[in-house]
Parts: structure tokens; sequence; C-alpha cells
């Protein structure tokens, strides 16, 4: 039996392996099979990390990641946990590739997921025009015209990284303004190949074999019409990843994970939960990987004790 | 390691292909696609009876790509007797992706 098993290979999970395995746990962290090292893949430039006055890659920045917990001796799988029974002295685990390991405590650090529009269609018209992620992506959409909806920091960067590609990059937002932070927002808005639409939500996705369009809807009037695009973005937020746990762990109303005060202690003895799982206001990088610390000293201290 | 396959290749070794052809469609600056090359490097090996896989650089052959209406990374597609049989957009699990090819490699 390992003494602590990690799920979940953003800044959370990965600092937490750091700390388990400085500790002398002998962490396994399962990182998943496609989507290791998380959100951060997807991004560019990340200029908000501190110690990295220069910037640095999101996926630079977790290999970093990975090599640190490496090197104090974290296992990593490659594997997608698909099953956990967490309400004994002994977690159970079962991955995909049909592992079973058996832990004394668990750190859940398995992040958000995107949001959808939860239009009609927009599964068959993804990755035919409409698409998650800007930096796989954009590449296909050069002298082209393309949307991004949001209007968070994602939506602002976004935005701007498709400018080195689309002729016109326009931004849909339901608000009248951003929620982004200033300097992204004021980035956005000063590019002058990205044109707000302010108050407006997407209400259709047009085209059959790929997207041709949308249909628009002003938040404000309800008035409906067509904008032709070649591409949609859709950087609307993130839902906390809970399908594994719900039912065992308690919940927010919100449907993240419930942690006690400012620990990482869920409802279950043994069980620690941190980074954007459990987070609904803050969600950088920077907070998920001290939550990830967090996680991991409780699970230390739990073990001590137990 | 599958072997990558230009467009001069691709009426002779994907379109006029007795077998099906898995083209796995690629680039370097694609994160999603470095973690899905590996799985597709397995069920190339343990399908090759079943299966002609290859990986296409769309930095390098923008015209293929082009050609399939592709407008996302990584994609996965099936050719059958010279046409697309079966699309698969995003990294996936090996598993789901096995169940996606099932009708090829079952």
């Amino acid at each position: 039996m390992r003494e602590v098993i990690i799920i979940g290979s953003g800044p959370a999970g990965y600092t937490a392996a750091i700390y388990a395995a400085r500790a002398g746990l002998n962490p396994l962290l399962i990182a998943s099979s496609v989507e290791a090292g998380g959100e951060l893949m997807k991004t560019t430039e990340v200029e908000n990390y501190p110690g990295f006055p220069d910037g640095l890659m999101g996926p630079d920045l977790m290999a970093n990641f990975q090599a640190q917990a490496e090197r104090f001796g974290t296992e990593i799988l490659l594997d997608d946990v698909i099953e956990v029974d967490l309400r004994g002295d002994v977690k159970i685990i079962k991955t995909g590739e049909g592992k079973t390991f058996e832990a004394k405590a668990v750190i859940l650090a398995t992040g958000a997921a995107y949001r959808e529009l939860g239009l009609p269609r927009e599964k068959e018209l993804s990755g035919h025009g409409v698409s998650w992620c800007a930096t796989c992506d954009g590449f296909f959409f050069r002298q082209k015209t393309i949307a991004v909806v949001g209007g968070g920091d994602s939506a602002m960067e976004e935005a701007n990284f498709l400018t080195r590609f689309a002729d016109k990059v326009y931004l849909i937002h339901r608000r009248d303004s951003f929620k982004a932070s200033k300097i992204m927002a004021d980035r956005a808005l000063n590019n002058p190949k990205i044109e707000v639409i302010w108050n407006t939500g997407i209400a259709g996705l047009k085209g059959e074999a790929k997207l041709e369009g949308v249909t628009l809807e002003d938040t404000v009037t309800g008035e409906k019409r067509e904008l032709p695009l070649d591409g949609l973005f859709i950087a609307i937020g993130n839902d906390p990843r809970v399908w594994l746990v719900e039912g065992q762990v308690d919940l927010t109303p919100e449907k993240f994970i419930n942690v006690e005060g400012r620990s990482s202690k869920t409802n279950l003895p043994g069980v620690f939960a941190a980074g954007d799982v459990i987070d609904p206001t803050y969600r950088q990088a920077i907070t998920a990987a001290g939550s990830g610390c967090v996680a991991a000293l409780d699970a230390e201290h739990y073990l001590t004790a137990h | 390691m599958t072997e990558n396959i230009t467009t001069a290749e691709w009426q002779s070794k994907v379109l006029s292909s007795s077998k099906p052809v898995l083209v796995d469609f690629w680039a370097e600056w694609c994160g999603p696609c470095r973690q899905v090359s590996p799985i597709v490097d397995e069920i190339a090996a343990e399908n090759t009876e079943k299966l002609q896989v290859y990986k296409l650089n769309v930095d390098n052959e923008p015209q293929i790509a082009m050609q399939y209406g592709i407008t996302g990374i990584p994609a996965l597609i099936v050719f059958e007797n010279g046409v697309p049989a079966k699309s698969i957009v995003g990294a996936r699990p090996k598993a789901v992706l096995l169940t996606d090819l099932a009708e090829f490699i079952g």
C-alpha cells in the first residue's frame, strides 16, 4: 500500500508531489494519459508566475514542475483514474489501463474542464471550426475571420494570440465589461485586429460540414443577427472536475470539492483536495501551487497521526 | 516510431492502400499532439495486420490538412478505399481510441 496518491498533474498536483516526496512519502502521481500537465499545457506565454521575470511557456513551466517532482522521487503514471473508493481507511483507485492502487491518503487535484456553450451541433463542429485551444488550432485560421467568446483572462489571451494568424478576431462577451485583469483586457482592447462585440451571446452555430457562422443575440434587447465566421474559440470558463468523487466527497453548492477552512481537508479522513477543483475564485497557477503545498502538508500531518 | 508521410506519397500510401489507413495529423507546437503520439505508436504496433498508420506534420504538409478541412489537431482520420471513414479530433485516452477504432481493428 502507498502512503499517498495524487490525482492530477497541474500546478496543484505537482506541487503536492514535490512536498510529499521531500517528506519521504514516496508519492504516486496519476497524471492522466492525454491531459498530463493540465490547463497550462494549452497556454503560450505565462507572465505572472513568480520567479520567472521574463515569463516562460506554459508547457515549459509544467515540464519544470514535473522534473522537480521527479527529482525527489515522485513516481508519475500517465494513466486516467476512472473509479475511486475513498470512504475506508484504505483508499482504492482504479485506472483506465486496468491497474488498481491502494493508499492511506489521497490528494485530489483534478482541476477544471472547459465549459461548453451547450448549443446544438457544438460537438459535431468541434475540430471543424469550433475550438477550445487557440495554441493548438490557431494555425489553421491564417487570414481567416474568427471569434473568441468569453470575457476572462483566457479569452483575452486567446484573442491576442489568434491575431498572429487571423485577419480579424471578434471578441464576443455577454456583458459590457471584461472580468479579465486590466493588463490582459487592455492588450485586447488596443489590438487593431480585435473588435469587441459587447452585451452579446451566441444563440446558434451555422454550417454543415464545418462552421460557417454564428447567430448572435443581444443580451439587452434580445435582438438576433448573423455573423459569418471561419472559426469560433470558446473561452467561457471551466467547471471543476468532480465526477470521480461525487457522492463520496462533500461538494459545495457550486459543485467544487468542499474543504475545511483554509485547509485542504475534505469530509473524508485521509482525503485532501487542492487547486482549481476547490477554488471558485482565484484559479491561478500560483494559487493552485500554494494549495497543492497545503494538501501535501495536511496529508503528511494525517499520516504521522495515523 | 510511426513513419511521417509526405504529400508526394499521399496517393500511393494512403488513397491506394488495400488496408484501412490511420493518419495522425500533428505539429511540433501542439501539446496534446505530443501526448497522443505515443498512444498512436502503440496502436500501430499492436495492429500491424489490420491497420496501416502514418503521421502527417501539418506544418510541412499544409495542403493535405487543408484538403480534408482540418481545423484542429490532434486529428486522427481513418481512410478506407481512399476516403475518410472516421475522424477523431482532440486528445483521447488509449481505451477511448481503441473503442472508436474498433470497427477497423476489432
